[in-house]
């Protein structure tokens, strides 16, 4: 069981409807795990859980051997998750720079009379890591400009931009290419790719398109109805029976 | 062509050379103002500097955090009889201040927490009846309120031989740079972008690790703060307290001025102060319709131009460094 995190046996309802019911999960260091599934399969919200904006109704979490369980969602990215959201949640008003820059807020030493007289230096380091992020997503024609905006493609850059400066161990992707044009679908791949290779940051996303997942992912696991049918490879899942089922039945 | 050579540069506080040229000469004209202008236009300046203390404070609530509140007066209020009876008691004119803007936002943490489980017009709904309650209780305590005869202050000791009229609006003008200058400050670095990620979405925010608890309580702090100066500064000018001045009309002044003069804008906010001042002197004669003209101007500006009077002196700005291309 070593594993970064560990869901067991994680259940979740909403009055009557059962969005997962015992679902267990274990994403090892360095992989790139796939969630797929149907739409209202459950996958939005098993990552609500994991960041601490659900609370399931039984079932643990634990995270390098600690339960996440009853932690707020700003502790639970302290510790090192990020997450972006299936429909965007941007800070619309702020540049992308400074979105990138609520991002670094973590790492701030957040020093209120600093804050007050205007005394920038740590200022200044945090953008520069956020240089280095402008740089690697290709927002430097927009690094000024209001994200609300920016062109939907953009926006899905900058929210993955975002997510990559709180530097986390483990990056939640909810649908990161939904929406996107084949072209830009491409060029995302290419990143997460880059951010599990170069980066070394372990993965977990979620994909609807079953193409673009098998490719990344190095394992996969599927959803329906919140419960989990099947895991493995991309190849062993695909051609499970249920999930064969699952999707044509859609 | 505009350009920047590093970040330390591109965070400069009035970058552009053209906004030093501005800034320079407003200043000279506000400090020259008193030379020119006669005694009641330098008190009027005086109301629209200390107001705009207390704008600003509402709009770091409103404006950047997005938390409507309508306690403003008790807060008023609260800074006011603060500075009273620590003026009475003989603390020096800028202790009492900071003293004034202390208490104000102790109580503000208390009454931002509701905004932690309450949104919009619930938390607005709460936060005016926290509003009334304070106006009550200082009605009704007469060991704060000062009894019927409210508190007398003494007035500020007329400073380098100006006179008194004039020493209290330099006093005012210097406080309110002070204000605008940290406020920008504060906008402009982790803190300011910390509570418009909580005004923008709160969901986000906390998952980039911003502790909501923390940023709502510290915007209540920071805008009481601000809000206990304003009242202060008014007793200090007014020489005599009473409950009866901070009632809730209080409150909708300065929430008409955000709105007004711009929300989420320092600069709008000092435009918003001139507002809530000018427009009772023009309309002396007919004072009923004081909130008939700030009804229709929330409409106009909410119809119009959202981000009020500074959103339209940007877009005045834009089309004229375009020009002639449009
Ligand atoms: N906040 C909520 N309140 C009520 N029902 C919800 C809520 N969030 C999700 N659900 C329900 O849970 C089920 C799973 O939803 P979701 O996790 O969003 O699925 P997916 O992301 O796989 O499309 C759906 O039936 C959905 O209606
Ligand atoms: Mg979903």
């Amino acid at each position: 069981m070593g594993g970064l995190l560990e869901v067991g046996d994680l259940s979740l309802n909403f009055g009557g409807i059962k969005a997962l019911e015992g679902v267990s999960l274990s994403v090892a260091e360095g992989e790139t795990l796939a969630v797929i599934g149907p739409n209202g399969s459950g996958k939005t919200s098993l990552f609500n859980c994991i960041t601490g904006i659900y609370r399931p109704t039984s079932g643990a979490i634990a995270w390098q051997g600690e339960s996440l369980l009853g932690s707020t969602p700003d502790a639970i990215t302290r510790r090192g998750i990020a997450r972006t959201f299936q429909n965007l949640r941007l800070f619309h008003n702020l540049s992308v720079l400074d979105n990138l820059m609520v991002g670094r807020h973590l790492h701030f030493a957040k020093n209120l009379a600093n804050a007050m007289l205007r005394l920038r230096g740590e200022e200044i380091r945090h953008r520069r890591r956020c240089e280095e992020i402008v740089e690697f997503l290709n927002l430097e024609p927009v690094r000024k400009s209001r994200v609300g905006d920016c062109p939907y493609g953009v926006q899905k850059r900058v929210e993955l931009g975002r997510a990559l400066a709180t530097e986390p161990k483990l990056l939640l992707l909810d649908e990161p290419v939904s929406g996107l044009t084949q072209e830009e679908k491409e060029e995302f791949g290419y990143w997460v790719h880059e951010i599990r290779g170069r980066f070394g940051i372990t993965v977990l996303f979620v994909e609807h398109d079953l193409r673009f997942a098998s490719r990344l992912a190095s394992r996969m696991a599927a959803l329906d109805h919140g419960v989990k049918i099947a895991e493995g490879t991309p190849a062993e899942v695909q051609r499970h029976p249920e999930v064969i089922k699952a999707y044509l039945g859609e | 062509m505009d350009l920047i050579e590093s970040y330390r540069e591109d965070l400069r506080f009035a970058r552009r050379p053209i906004a030093r040229v501005l800034l320079g000469l407003l200043l000279a004209a506000l400090l020259g103002l008193p030379w020119v202008a006669p005694d009641h236009l330098v008190f009027l300046a005086t109301l629209v500097a200390l107001y705009s203390i207390g704008v600003m404070g509402q709009n770091i609530l409103i404006g950047y955090t997005g938390q409507i509140s309508f306690a403003q007066a008790a807060f008023l209020a609260i800074g006011a009889f603060a500075f009273g009876h620590l003026r009475i008691g003989g603390v020096p004119f800028p202790l009492a201040l900071v003293g004034a803007g202390t208490v104000a936002a102790v109580v503000g943490v208390l009454v931002g927490f509701p905004s932690l489980r309450l949104k919009g017009p619930y938390l607005a709904i709460a936060t005016l009846g926290f509003g009334v309650a304070v106006y009550q209780v200082f009605v009704n305590v007469e060991l704060l309120s000062g009894g019927r005869t409210g508190l007398a202050i003494a007035k500020l000791k007329p400073l380098f031989g100006l006179s008194a009229m004039h020493t209290q609006y330099y006093v005012y003008l210097l406080l309110l740079a002070l204000f605008t200058l940290v406020t920008y400050n504060l906008v402009s670095s982790y803190v300011g972008r910390a509570l418009v990620a909580v005004r923008d979405s709160d969901i986000a925010a906390e998952v980039n690790g911003v502790n909501l608890t923390r940023y709502k309580l510290l915007a209540f702090a920071i805008s009481s703060f601000y809000t206990g100066v304003h009242g202060a500064l008014y007793a200090q000018v007014l020489g005599h307290i009473e409950p009866q001045i901070f009632n809730i009309l209080e409150s909708l002044t300065l929430f008409v001025a955000v709105v007004i003069g711009g929300i989420a804008s320092i600069e709008g906010s000092i435009l918003g102060a001139l507002f809530v001042i000018a427009v009772p002197k023009l309309f002396s004669e007919y004072r009923e319709l004081v909130p008939i003209v700030y009804g229709v101007a929330i409409l106009i500006v909410l119809m119009f131009e959202p981000l009020g009077l500074y959103g339209g002196w940007l877009k005045t700005r834009l089309y004229f460094r375009n020009w002639p291309f449009r």
